[in-house]
């Protein structure tokens, strides 16, 4: 057990509990190790790993909070529909497992076998015969990497891939 | 309370509140001697008893048997011993909260007349892996008992109880004219067991599989139900993690006119919903698998899912959406004005996205969520759904320091929206005392608030102090409270108001708060009606755990691990209270030396200690 001091007050010190003083630390590792030997089921990634130095009160605690194990499998689903033009089959992609657009669009140019190229934001994907657009949640469709990252992840319903000759002008300044 | 909540309800709540269960009526009972032992002997002596004495019971049976509610029954099982015998034979549906508060021997030696079991397995805090796997909540002694005490049951309710094919299979055997089976949370099974069932149960009317782990056996289980016209009135099997034969599916709800609730797993995209549901327009509640695709060719015309919907005149309670593709949401705005309950909490859906959703839903009363609908959806739900009951916000990444889209706005928009909340499931990562507060003062219909804060020890945000003031004014203010959990920088104060103002709450969910043992001691003492109580991480020790002695008979069971109690403090009350079962629980090499108490489940039973315990628990 871990306590802030909150309003200059220490609550640990205020804490009854048995044993020697400087036990509790104790007890929580124990409690921790051994809780983590039992379970058999999900773990929690450690997502603070980054951060050293941090106090042992931000470590992820088995069971806490108290989600059960099968809501947690289901969570990452944002699933938009990708087409290509001339490419027979329809795929769909989860959104959220990228971070940025050149992580997407590498899986794209991986998932079509085709080369789209880099995002430049006057010329949109210049020589590469791809142009990656999407429709957003207004139903406009918009060149992707026009907008910010976030932006676009939250308000993209689908994404189709156009051949370059046959894509009309799509004005990025709109 | 719309009939699909009990279907829906992921936790331990009885809809019935009973301050007398089962096994308090038999321990109350067992004391004065003659009740509980004798009923072999004195249904031996009802031929020597005088005729007046026969008409007298043959009445009281025929009365009796309308009694339906179990509050009711027990009380009416404590009049005398005449009722006693009676009620025993007139009890149809058994409730049993505790599988280990009895044997299953105590249950068919008392009714005798049984078609229907509730029984309820592990602790609510076993969902969280704080309890390690094997434990026990093992079926089978139950089934294998009632296979030979009850050949006419017709129903069987599980929650947390592990079951395994072989139990499934005895009961698809032992009970011909078996109609229901429900099983929540339970594990040990898989598609074989459940193709036991499908395929020799012929008068099956529900099969419900909730929350359930089920183990893909590649066992072709739809294609198990007879070939003729079923009597299928729900089928759940939303848990299931294993693909299923559409075909045969679409066959058996071609041949099931009595389908009302349909709720598909993942494995069943939009087009095969939307054949489903032009061939069962008469369904009432309805999951609906993954809505989306894999891939698809390009050149097939995409279906008209709105017109599928359209055509569901009858469909009240939506929910599944496993995998879905947000652009074919709209696709449900028809049956939207009728719903009465949604399950969006496998969704990741926008608030953009949701609001044109929820604004046509004016008749919802149930609705469950991630919160990656933001304060802003729930804005939109207060503003729309006035007839809102319950409420559950699921968090989207549920760790202790990711970002999160729902707080105290959210939370007070709600309380001003809908005023006949009634229970309140809630994850956020901030919240304040006043938007708690808010809540207490504009929803007095409130019978469960559980908040969960997801950051340990987390103070009101806006002004820095312990979230006391929001818990005391939820326990002072609202007078119908059953069901309390608490979260966030918590001291002795907040549990000083829930033994002063709590007096009707039965179940009580507690992690790492309170500053020492007169917290506990304060519920022990002021609570009267609690029976629940799980506590986690809490500064609590011995002088806590023995101030409730008073109160452990009463309890359904008390629940306490990574506190302060130590061996010798739980070995005093095991010897002191020989009704109560005290189980230690550690890991596999604990040090049986070792004083202090990982986790401590006790609770009381007529039957002594269970002989299945396994070696990683020590009965005291």
């Amino acid at each position: 057990m871990a306590y802030e001091k909150v309003n200059e007050l220490n609550l640990k010190d205020t804490e009854l509990c048995l044993g020697l003083p400087g036990r509790t630390e104790e007890i929580k590792e124990e409690q921790e190790v051994s809780c983590v030997k039992s379970n058999n089921k999900r773990q929690f990634e450690d997502t603070r790993e980054e951060e050293e130095s941090t106090p042992p009160t931000k470590t992820q605690i088995v069971g806490w909070p108290p989600v059960r194990s099968s809501r947690k499998n289901n969570n990452s689903v944002s699933y938009v529909k990708v087409s290509m033009d001339g490419a027979p089959y329809l795929r769909k992609i989860d959104l959220k497992t990228y971070k940025n657009y050149p992580e997407l669009l590498k899986a794209l140019e991986n998932m079509f076998k085709v080369t789209i190229g880099e995002y430049c934001e006057r010329e949109g994907y210049k020589g590469s015969g791809f142009v990656p657009t999407y429709e957003d949640k207004d139903g406009d469709w918009m060149l992707v990497g026009d907008v910010p990252w976030d932006m676009f992840s939250s308000s993209c319903k689908r994404l189709r891939i156009m051949k370059g000759s046959d894509a009309p002008a799509l004005d990025s300044s709109l | 309370m719309t009939q699909d909540r009990s279907e829906m309800s992921e936790d331990d709540d009885d809809q019935q509140s009973s301050p007398l269960d089962l096994p308090s009526t038999a321990i109350a009972s067992s004391s004065t001697p003659n009740k509980s032992r004798n009923c072999i002997s004195s249904s031996v002596t009802l031929k020597s008893q005088t005729f007046p004495d026969h008409v007298l019971e043959n009445v009281l049976e025929n009365v009796l048997q309308f009694l339906d509610s179990r509050c009711d029954r027990n009380a009416a099982s404590l009049v005398c011993k005449s009722w006693w015998r009676v009620e025993a034979l007139t009890r149809s549906e058994v409730f049993i909260g505790n599988c280990y508060a009895l044997s299953p021997a105590r249950l068919t030696q008392r009714f005798k007349r049984v078609r229907s079991l509730v029984l309820k397995g592990k602790p609510r805090f076993a969902d969280f892996n704080l309890m390690p796997p094997d434990w026990g909540a093992n079926f089978a002694p139950w089934v294998s008992t009632m296979a030979k005490a009850y050949p006419w049951l017709e129903k069987v309710d599980l929650k947390r109880m592990f079951v395994t094919d072989d139990d499934l299979a005895l009961l698809a055997d032992s009970f011909p004219g078996f109609k229901e089976l429900i099983l929540v949370c339970c594990e040990g099974f898989g598609t074989s067991g459940i193709a036991i069932v499908t395929n020799k149960c012929r008068k099956l009317k529900v099969l419900d599989l909730i929350e359930s782990e089920v183990t893909d056996d590649e066992v072709d289980w739809i294609s198990c139900f007879p070939e003729d016209v079923t009597c299928l009135e729900s089928l759940a099997f939303d848990c299931v993690e294993a693909p299923i034969n559409f075909k045969a599916l679409e066959g058996l709800v071609a041949r099931s006119p009595f389908l009302k609730k349909l709720r598909l797993n993942r494995f069943v995209s939009l087009v095969e919903l939307h054949r489903l549901l032009l061939g069962a327009p008469q369904l009432t509640s309805l999951g609906t698998g993954s809505f989306s695709h894999d891939e698809e060719p390009r050149s097939e015309q995409e279906p008209d899912y709105a017109a599928a919907f359209r055509a569901c005149k009858s469909v009240v309670c939506l929910s599944g959406f496993r995998e879905l593709m947000p652009e074919y949401l709209p696709a449900i705005f028809p049956v939207c004005a009728n719903l009465t309950s949604l399950n969006f909490s496998y969704a990741n859906i926008s608030p953009d996205m949701f609001k044109p959703i929820i604004l046509n839903c004016h008749k919802l009363q149930v609705f469950w969520a991630l919160d990656s609908i933001c304060d802003e959806g729930l804005q939109a739900v207060a503003a729309t759904c006035k007839e809102l009951r319950e409420l559950r916000i699921f968090p989207f990444d549920p760790r202790e320091d990711s970002e999160g889209p729902v707080s105290e706005l959210g939370l007070q928009a709600i309380s001003e929206g809908c005023r006949k909340l009634e229970s309140i499931l809630y994850f956020c990562q901030r919240m304040t005392n006043a938007a708690v507060i808010a809540m207490s003062e504009n929803c007095p219909e409130l019978t469960v608030f559980r908040l969960c804060i997801m950051g340990r020890h987390r103070p009101d945000h806006v002004t820095g102090k312990p979230m006391d003031e929001g818990f005391g004014a939820i326990v002072k203010n609202c007078k119908k409270l059953t069901r309390l959990a608490v979260s966030g920088l918590l001291t002795d104060q907040a549990f000083r108001y829930m033994g002063e103002y709590g007096k009707l709450v039965r179940t009580l969910s507690v992690a790492f708060a309170g500053d020492s043992d007169m917290a506990l001691r304060h519920v022990l003492e002021g609570c009267p009606r609690l029976q629940k109580l799980e506590i986690r991480d809490s500064p609590f020790g011995d002088v806590a755990l023995r101030s409730g002695m008073h109160r452990y008979y009463n309890m359904r069971f008390v629940w306490m691990s990574a506190c302060s109690l130590s061996k010798g403090c739980c070995k005093d009350i095991a010897r002191v209270m020989p009704n109560l079962v005290v189980e230690v629980i550690g890991s596999d090499d604990d040090d049986d030396n070792r004083d202090y108490v990982e986790t401590l489940y006790m609770y009381r039973s007529l039957d002594g200690p269970r002989n299945d315990a396994p070696k990683f628990v020590t009965i005291l």
